[in-house]
């Protein structure tokens, strides 16, 4: 049945795509955009029948080789793992959707190349989510590291730069996380994260477990860009093309953190995570560091994308947060943020890339009341999106702030709620600044007269470039109001004794 | 009438998204202006109408109520049109209808721009106050809440010049903070009663929690909904907000924002609290200090206000406070009076603010000092000024004296003597800033005035309708709406037992 075989044809046909797209590219340049964008036409597709199939009859698990584990590489295609895949996978088909042009534009020659990596990026993303084995995520890490190192390099002048040190960095990441796991194999015997699971309580005491959770923590905390170990991140995102960070803003460091989530809940166990290492608690210390950092940096940027990137190391922090309050309204929040975040920041750096597009540049200080004017649905959903980021109901945003906020009641964790209070209004300020701007700011040239009501007409971008960011702003609507659909999933999924 | 049984209806649903689903109809009719106000007093009077057909089964006890979906888990979004919340929603969305039609009149006159954007935000703001009003539970509550914090600021900020986007800044930073402090006190309530609907009596009943906690949960809650309730020393944005046009701050900041602001202070005692709990944590005590300061010193400050506009802002703001203090004094008459108080603030000080507005429209005066012998000329409107100016003072038979009636009567009954000298003190500091006006107007030679007359007629008539309305419920209290019946029960309904 092909169900059966659903987690494994997630990553291989994008992986198939990656091998395709350059070889039929040598023949036809052309060829290049349509198969990456059928390929996550139907990624997406399978990724809904998916999900469904998966709600209705229960998971999937797929042994590879048709080796059983643990000593055959196991994925486990449950619903939480099959919903985080269809959101991936939708919003990579958004992205490309607007690549279209995007691409065109800030890629000219390399485009052949540069979908095969796309396509390399997203089997890496997939592998990661839906794996049940530690070392097989260590390849897909790597994998989607590589390639997002790659897209990112493609960029402006400063770009290979940034990338080569998003890269050094990275692969000290995600070493650590090679060493983790490889002591805790050494210890335990095997690298299924399963039998794992059944195995730790009996080790758990040595030390040497001790290490590979720090390790493993910091290893995937790097790749976050968990606070104070972001420094990648900025430069990366404001220099690489527009295509390549609405792909890696919002879903990379989320699948680092859907990976970490995992390893918590699922094999070490919340009681290991938290109290007996305290583990838990150094993590929301540092996304709280992160989260204040990354706000008042966000206020101080001058230009938009550096801007976002800063505000994406505030949001990430909410989600390491969430995960080191180490309580199920904790998690909960957490993985709603990770959604919710991913859907926000996507629509906002596709906006970011409109503009870009239209005005030649990213400054915040040039945009204006014409931007009103000219780009009216862009700077709607711009709207939404900023407004869904500061957590005003009922759009997602304010919902994944509610749950952090309980979760950090029921740890009487005082200082993390009025971090993450105050960083809602800090949140507020920079964009604020950009909609103030953009709606009553009068242009300053001297052809128009002091009446506002010069003719600009609409100079909206092309549809395919207007269609996803329109369509992530109303799912940020349709996302908030319906919730409680997603949580009620979430709770099923939290293991027992949560 | 203390046997009340709730029945499923769609009503209150509709009322509230009626002028949420005129919103695209009246941006689409942005090039016919006679169209666009169409859909602005249709969408009044239906909402109006709707939310009166629901006043007869309340009177009865029966109670509307509608669950529009789970929000989060355990948490609905829901509605109930209980009487209380009948009271505000029949004030707000009857004296829309006036405001609308005074709104055509004051924009024309004054050949504002982006008419389009002010209509259509005052529609969604009545939204967000209808719901506010029939908010079943907290959450929804502060939903509704902010959405009116957002949807307001366009109307703040509309003349777009430095002191309307200094104002709107201040506004949102104040309300902004008042929100996430709101949401911090809604999860600790939920923490430790595990529910957030709003009951008769309050939902802290059995449960033993410490002084300190319930103390500081209060002050969370005063904060949050003390600013919109324009309570010191959270009222500063209110005077500032005056850079608004005149029918955003009648409506807006005399009728719908800051009433909802004192709504929830009266939900917060009422109905979260409770009388019993307020009493034994000597929360009514703190609650007393904060409005009688602010009654008197807000009273103070009017005095010294040149601008017209200023001068009303500070006189809104003691006058929020009388309702605080009659809730605060935790006894009938006191709960009644500051209920009833509600709806002849409203009326009283809409037409004060409309009359401003029509000064401003015709003579292109603000100040105080220059409205010598303006009687003259607009006569009809400054005699619309002193029947509102009358009875905020307090003098028969104009409403304003039955409701401090009321609250001086709640005063003795909860043996604060202190509260009644400072309710007739505020009363000769009422009259102390508003006669001088009227003194001016009438009785002083004006300059310079010959070529004016008076204000347009769609300006006029509002402005004499609802000093009309003042006199009426003065003299009749029950007329049309049975006001004062709803007053008298809700507080009953609240004290039972107490």
């Amino acid at each position: 049945m092909i169900e059966k075989n659903i987690p494994a044809i997630l990553p291989l046909i994008f992986l198939a795509a990656a091998l395709f797209i350059p070889l039929l590219g040598v023949w036809k340049k052309a060829v290049a955009y349509p198969i990456a964008i059928i390929t996550v036409l139907v990624a997406a597709s399978v990724s809904v029948y998916g999900f469904i199939y998966v709600l209705l009859n229960g998971t999937i698990r797929y042994f590879f080789g048709g080796w059983a584990p643990p000593i055959g590489i196991e994925y486990v295609y449950d619903p939480l793992a099959s919903f985080v895949a269809l959101v991936i996978n939708f919003i990579a088909l958004l992205v490309l959707t607007h690549g279209y042009h995007a691409v065109n534009i800030d890629v000219k020659d390399r485009q052949v190349a540069y979908y095969s990596v796309v396509m390399l990026l997203l089997a890496g993303f997939n592998g990661m989510i839906i794996t049940g084995d530690l070392f097989n995520l260590y390849v897909f890490i790597e994998i989607s590291s590589l390639s997002g190192y790659a897209l990112i390099a493609v960029g402006e002048k400063r770009a290979p730069f940034a990338a080569f040190r998003y890269l050094i960095i990275g692969t000290i990441g995600a070493s650590f996380y090679l060493l983790g796991i490889g002591f805790l194999y050494f210890m335990s015997g095997t690298l299924n994260m399963n039998d794992l699971s059944s195995i730790l309580p009996f080790i758990k005491d040595s030390p040497t477990i001790l290490v590979s959770l720090i390790l493993i923590v910091i290893g995937i905390a790097i790749k976050m860009a968990i606070f104070p170990m972001h420094g990648w991140l900025p430069d990366s995102y404001t220099y690489a093309p527009t295509t390549s960070s609405s792909l890696i803003a919002p879903i990379g460091t989320k699948v680092g953190a859907y990976a970490l989530l995992r390893l918590m809940l699922f094999v070490f166990g919340i009681d290991y995570f938290s109290k007996d290492l305290q583990v838990a608690e150094l993590l929301a210390i540092f996304s709280c560091g992160g989260i204040i950092y990354g706000s008042i940096m966000a206020i101080a940027q001058k230009e938009i994308k550096r801007m976002l990137a800063y505000s994406s190391i505030a949001q990430i922090g909410y989600i390491g947060l969430g995960i080191g309050l180490a309580n199920p309204l904790g998690f909960i929040g957490a993985l709603l943020h990770l959604i919710n975040h991913a859907f926000m920041k996507a629509c906002l750096f596709l906006v970011a890339g409109n503009l870009r597009l239209k005005t030649g540049n990213s400054d915040i200080s040039q945009m204006d009341d014409s931007f009103r004017k000219k780009y009216p649905w862009t700077m709607a959903a711009f709207t939404i999106a900023a407004l869904s980021m500061v957590g005003i109901p009922p759009l997602a945003g304010f919902f994944s702030k509610w749950y952090l906020a309980l979760g950090t009641i029921e740890n009487n964790a005082w200082l993390y709620l009025a971090v993450i209070l105050i960083s809602s209004l800090l949140n507020a300020v920079y964009f604020f600044r950009i909609l103030e701007k953009v709606y009553m700011k009068s242009p300053e040239k001297e052809k128009s007269s002091v009446n506002d009501q010069v003719d600009f007409n609409s100079e909206e971008v092309k549809p395919s470039m207007l269609m996803p960011v329109i369509a992530l702003a109303v799912g940020l609507v349709v996302l908030g109001i319906f919730n409680v659909l997603l949580v009620d999933q979430i709770y099923k999924m939290m293991p027992a004794g949560l | 009438m203390e046997v009340f049984q709730t029945y499923n209806s769609v009503i209150p649903f509709y009322a509230v998204m009626i002028s949420l689903a005129v919103v695209p109809l009246i941006l689409l009719s942005d090039k016919n202006p006679n169209l666009r106000e169409f859909w602005t007093i249709a969408a009044a009077i239906i909402k109006f109408i709707l939310v009166f057909t629901l006043l007869p089964g309340a009177l009865e006890g029966k109670i509307a109520s509608y669950s529009i979906l789970e929000i989060a888990p355990g948490v609905e979004l829901a509605l109930k049109a209980d009487q209380f919340g009948i009271f505000f929603a029949l004030i707000a969305s009857g004296l829309w209808i006036f405001t609308s039609i005074y709104s055509i009149g004051y924009v024309r006159g004054n050949k504002e721009k982006k008419q389009t954007r002010y209509f259509a935000s005052f529609a969604v703001c009545l939204s967000a106050t209808i719901g506010v009003a029939f908010a079943a539970n907290l959450l929804t509550f502060i939903i509704f809440y902010e959405v009116l914090t957002i949807a307001t600021y366009p109307l703040v900020i509309h003349k777009e010049n430095k002191e309307a986007i200094s104002a709107g800044r201040k506004y949102l930073l104040y309300t902004l903070s008042a929100g996430a402090v709101l949401i911090a006190a809604a999860g600790l309530t939920y923490s430790y009663t595990n529910t957030l609907d709003f009951t008769a009596g309050g939902i802290f009943g059995g449960l033993n929690l410490s002084q300190g906690s319930i103390t500081v949960l209060f002050m969370l809650f005063l904060a949050g909904v003390g600013v919109k309730a324009g309570i010191m020393p959270l009222h500063s944005w209110l005077p500032a907000a005056m850079a608004a046009p005149t029918p955003v701050s009648a409506l807006l900041h005399a009728v719908a924002v800051v009433k909802s602001g004192v709504f929830g202070v009266v939900r917060v005692v009422g109905f979260v609290f409770g009388p019993e709990v307020m009493q034994s944590y000597g929360l009514n005590n703190i609650l007393f200090v904060f409005a009688g300061a602010t009654i008197i010193i807000a009273s103070l400050i009017a005095l010294k206000q040149d601008n017209l506009k200023k001068r009303l802002a500070y006189s809104t703001v003691g006058h929020l406070s009388y309702i605080v203090l009659g809730v605060a004094l935790l006894s009938p008459a006191g709960f009644t009076g500051g209920i009833f108080h509600i709806a002849t603030h409203a009326t009283m000080k809409i037409t004060l603010f409309f009359c401003a507005g029509a000064i401003y429209v015709n003579l292109h005066k603000e100040n105080i000092s220059e409205l010598n012998g303006i009687g003259k000329v607009m006569p009809w409107t400054m005699a619309a000024f002193t029947i509102g100016s009358m009875g905020l003072a307090g003098i028969p038979p104009i409403n304003g004296f039955v409701s401090k009636w009321f609250l001086g009567s709640g005063a003795l009954q909860a043996d604060m003597n202190i509260a009644l000298i400072i309710l007739l003190l505020s009363g000769l500091l009422n009259a102390g800033y508003f006669f001088p006006i009227i003194h001016r107007a009438f009785f002083r030679e004006g300059i310079g005035l010959e070529k004016y007359k008076e204000a347009s007629m769609m300006m006029v008539i509002p402005i004499m309708i609802t000093a009309v309305l003042s006199v009426l419920f003065g003299i009749y209290p029950d007329m049309f709406f049975n006001f004062f019946e709803i007053a008298l029960s809700v507080s009953s309904s609240v004290m039972k037992g107490f």
